[in-house]
């Protein structure tokens, strides 16, 4: 038996370190991940838990039905601090096409960054604090894989004034429909928060920053704390009868029902906002004033439409088809590529997400998809594979 | 008596009277998680030693099942392609894979015996 996978390409030496690389950072939970059984992979330099003992479909049908909770710590926090919010919010909008001026306090936006040609550096989350003594601030969420090349093309690109402040801070994830009712006993404030609302509280004695947000489709909160004190949360939060622990492995099959993007995988340098699907992340002035990187290709993809769009795709009968796939059209012709593709454990069957030329972009289209030699029938179906439950 | 044998790939084969039962073991369902899938192949085919014989597909990665032995396939387990949860919950048992008429016993020589397998999964930590 040999596999695979992004996240072990090594199956045979499957312990973090264990090949001879550099070795793997820890989030401050990473003693009680080994303590809970969990299964640690290398994931963008990090040792990180793929799955706890009750296994990646358990773990994911337990955050559909009750709530999850996830180390996220390896992911990438910072402070974009200015003047101002105009200041501070016109400097983040020289790099990414969302709306950031009109983000009210309180609330938290999609952001991408681009390249000069239009394409996906990464994607974030950019959030205004609530409090006005924060005026002038933005906290920035990215990607731990890019976390590093982002906060170089940040600072390098801000004004005078505009400074990049990261920090190393852990952050937890609860994710799930009984998320709030756990919250609720805990901090009572953040259960009036709407979907991608932001504040800040205290649980137990621990300064917390919450958003009501997530990558699972779920109802949720994203809980960025202190180090110090990441534990302590951990620990309070799964004395909850509700709560497990989820690993990344469901955080993978979550996201992939939810029919979000993961970076590196469904977006990458060459990939435009319009064809990733991602039109309704560019704030309408920006579109109409084209000030942001790429704007040119961008603007003419959104007025004619991209050679290719992100679809997603329902193979038959069972077996997943995987990232790298090649999708083909009845006659044979190659038109798009799957990037993101398995088991969807609460379809209950694969669910896959690929990049097709825009005549198959349409729910109902049929393609082929390639699979160990031969081609298995695929419709293309809107998203998500199973509905959003956000707090609207 | 049946003798089971073990390859490095993490495959079993288990022989009587000419004939091998082979499957995935333990070791191996633990590290790929919760299997979603499994692609038998036909009977009556046949394949050399460490052909790939049959695909295992976790809900993070799909994983070849190679042949411990040469030899023709003479039964598959249906079953576990129904409910392959099955090779996660009985690997030696009921989620067993193929049956394969071995060609040649000496193969069986190159392969592991339980004390050697137990020992070479204890190096992989």
């Amino acid at each position: 038996m040999t596999s695979a996978s992004p996240e072990n390409p090594n199956p045979a030496h499957p312990l973090p370190g264990a090949s001879g690389e550099a070795p793997l950072l820890r989030t401050p939970l990473y003693l009680r991940h080994q303590a809970l059984g969990a299964r640690m992979v290398p994931f963008a330099g990090y040792a990180m838990p793929v799955q706890y003992p009750e296994g990646i479909i358990a773990e994911h049908l337990h955050v559909r039905a009750a709530a999850g909770l996830f180390d996220v710590s390896h992911m990438g926090q910072a402070w974009l601090t200015g003047p101002g919010h105009e200041a501070t919010a016109r400097a983040l909008e020289a790099l990414v096409p969302a709306d950031i001026l009109g983000l009210a306090p309180g609330q938290q936006r999609y952001a991408l960054l681009l390249n000069a040609q239009g394409g996906v550096r990464d994607d974030l989350m950019v959030a205004r604090p609530a409090d006005p003594m924060a005026d002038g601030r933005l906290f920035l969420v990215v990607n731990a894989a890019c976390k590093e090349q982002d906060w170089l093309h940040i600072a390098g690109a801000l004004p005078e004034g505009v400074s990049l402040e990261v920090e190393d801070r852990a952050l937890l994830a609860l994710q799930g429909p009984q998320a709030a009712a756990v919250m609720a006993g805990l901090a009572p404030d953040v259960v009036e928060l709407r979907f991608m609302d932001v504040t800040e509280t205290r649980i137990a004695g621990i300064d917390i920053r919450v958003s009501r947000s997530g990558y699972t489709g779920e109802d949720g909160f994203e809980i960025s704390v202190a180090n110090d004190d990441a534990g302590a949360l951990w620990d309070l939060l799964l004395t909850a009868a509700q709560v497990k622990p989820a690993g990344l492995g469901a955080r993978d099959s979550l996201r992939l029902e939810a029919g979000l993007c993961l970076y590196g995988h469904d977006l990458n340098q060459e990939i435009s906002p319009v064809e990733a699907a991602l039109t309704w992340s560019i704030g309408k002035r920006r579109r109409a004033d084209k000030d942001f990187p790429g704007a040119i290709r961008v603007t003419e993809e959104i007025a004619r439409g991209p050679l290719r769009k992100r679809v997603g795709l329902l193979p038959e009968g069972r077996a997943p088809v995987r990232e790298g796939a090649q999708i083909f059209d009845d006659a044979g012709e190659l038109v798009g590529e799957v990037t993101s593709g398995g088991f969807g454990p609460s379809v209950g069957a694969p669910v896959a997400m690929g990049y097709v030329v825009s005549e198959f972009a349409r729910p109902g289209a049929r393609v082929h998809v390639a699979l160990r030699g031969r081609k298995v029938p695929a419709a293309v179906t809107p998203m998500p594979f199973t509905p959003h439950r956000y707090r609207r | 008596m049946a003798d089971t044998r073990y390859t490095k790939d993490h495959e079993y084969i288990r022989v009587a009277d000419g004939i091998g039962v082979v499957g995935i073991t333990d070791y191996a369902q633990q590290q790929l998680g919760d299997i979603v899938f499994v692609e038998l192949p036909e009977v009556g085919r046949s394949f050399g030693q460490g052909d790939e014989a049959a695909v295992v597909e976790s809900v993070k990665a799909a994983s070849e099942i190679y042949a411990p032995v040469g030899g023709e396939v003479v039964e598959v387990n249906a079953a576990i392609e129904g409910e392959p949860a099955v090779v996660n919950e009985d690997p030696a048992g009921r989620g067993w894979f193929l049956k394969l008429r071995i060609a040649d016993a000496a193969e069986l020589g190159g392969l592991m015996d339980e004390g050697a397998y137990r020992e070479y999964v204890a190096t992989l930590g």
